[in-house]
């Protein structure tokens, strides 16, 4: 893809605002990060937003031990992560499934539709795989106008029934980043 | 005879007048000292989730900004999630307190040394993170200085509190994590807590 066309996409996804709004309409009030380019939108939102607070973790598993205290003081949660940090959250998730915490990861795919760093390609191949293996339930959206409908769905069956859940947002519709355009000095969201 | 401080007798002094102060209890020992100050509904005991017991701190003390909210964890498990320390830093909560039980060592696998017993320095971390209210506590009077601190709401408070590494026989706590997690919310909660 050029990076025209890519810009473009990023700068133009409809679903951050979308699924802010979701989060406001199911009294949202901590949403857990670490950020991806790919949430910078949302996280914005976020940001901005006084009703919610934006807690920044310096790792993935520190938001799904966030979450479940959280549900503990009866506030509701949500954790936003690029796919290499669901390997990071794996025996975290032992507390909320053994429990039933409710808990939504959103997660942005890499080391997927057109990846350029193959460090990214072990656990993005496998961010799947991995969570059903720990019966985490996983929806997928990967195109824009997919993304609100899925994270609506998710964060319902979630909430209601008491169990992990991840939608995982697929790379393409992101865009993948482009490091060669990068180290010729061009920007890039 | 160790001049060290016991856990035990640390922990009851922590909860003697708990009100309604929230509880969580780290992995090993300090769930087992938690359970033998007197089980609780308002205590949340982990079998499990290391590295996490200060976040799940976090996130109920920002729940509950009107409670006070203690985590009572080892060097271990807080050392396995020490990050957490400056995610803490970073939100401010005033009613959260976190006392670790300093024995260094992993006391449940078989007394093996942690890092705090080859020089790590704990509350040093815990200042340097962001929390400004952070000590080592070693003798009964700094203890009651920083439960004074803790008390005023004025944190987040971080104690590294050094103990003895004694033996000390289990007190479990039910360990049925569902009914840990409704009896704490049904506590704090009340009845609106099964329909939400």
């Amino acid at each position: 893809m050029s990076k025209a066309a890519n810009s473009k996409k990023v700068a133009g996804m409809a679903w951050p605002g979308k699924v802010h709004a979701l989060f406001r309409r199911a009294a949202i009030r901590q949403v857990a990060i670490v950020p991806d380019a790919g949430h910078a939108q949302l996280i914005r939102l976020v940001e901005a937003d006084r009703s919610m607070r934006l807690v920044r973790l310096t790792t993935e598993e520190e938001g799904v031990a966030l979450l479940a205290g959280a549900w503990l003081g009866g506030e509701r949660g949500v954790l936003l992560m690029q796919s290499s940090g669901v390997g990071n959250c794996i025996n975290m998730l032992s507390l909320p499934l053994a429990a039933h915490f409710p808990l939504l990861m959103l997660v942005t795919m890499r080391g997927d539709h057109g990846e350029f760093n193959p460090a990214q390609v072990p656990m993005g191949n496998n961010t799947q795989k991995v969570l059903e293996a720990m019966d985490v339930i996983v929806r997928r959206a990967d195109r824009d106008d997919d993304v609100a409908d899925t994270v609506d769905g998710a964060l319902r069956l979630t909430f209601n029934t008491f169990r992990p859940a991840a939608v995982l947002i697929g790379q393409r519709v992101m865009g993948a980043k482009d490091f060669r355009k990068l180290a010729n000095g061009n920007d890039n969201e | 005879m160790s001049n060290l401080l016991k856990r035990r007798a640390v922990v009851r002094q922590l909860l003697r007048d708990r009100g309604e102060m929230l509880v969580v209890g780290g992995l090993g020992a300090p769930a087992w000292d938690i359970t033998a100050a007197g089980d609780h509904d308002n205590n949340f005991p982990l079998w499990g989730a290391m590295g996490g017991a200060a976040m799940i701190g976090l996130g109920l003390a920002l729940a509950q900004p009107n409670r006070r909210v203690m985590v009572i964890t080892g060097d271990g498990e807080m050392l396995m999630g020490i990050g957490s320390l400056a995610t803490i830093a970073a939100q401010r909560p005033r009613n959260l307190a976190i006392v670790v039980l300093d024995n260094e060592r992993y006391g449940e696998t078989g007394q093996q040394l942690t890092h705090t017993g080859l020089g790590t320095d704990l509350s040093g971390m815990a200042r340097a993170a962001g929390i400004t209210h952070a000590v080592l506590v070693r003798k009964p009077r700094e203890l009651a200085d920083f439960q004074a601190i803790a008390a005023k709401g004025s944190g987040p408070a971080f104690a590294q509190v050094k103990v003895d590494p004694e033996k000390l026989p289990l007190v479990l706590p039910p360990r049925e994590a569902s009914y840990l997690k409704n009896r704490f919310r049904l506590s704090v909660l009340g009845k609106t807590a099964l329909h939400d």
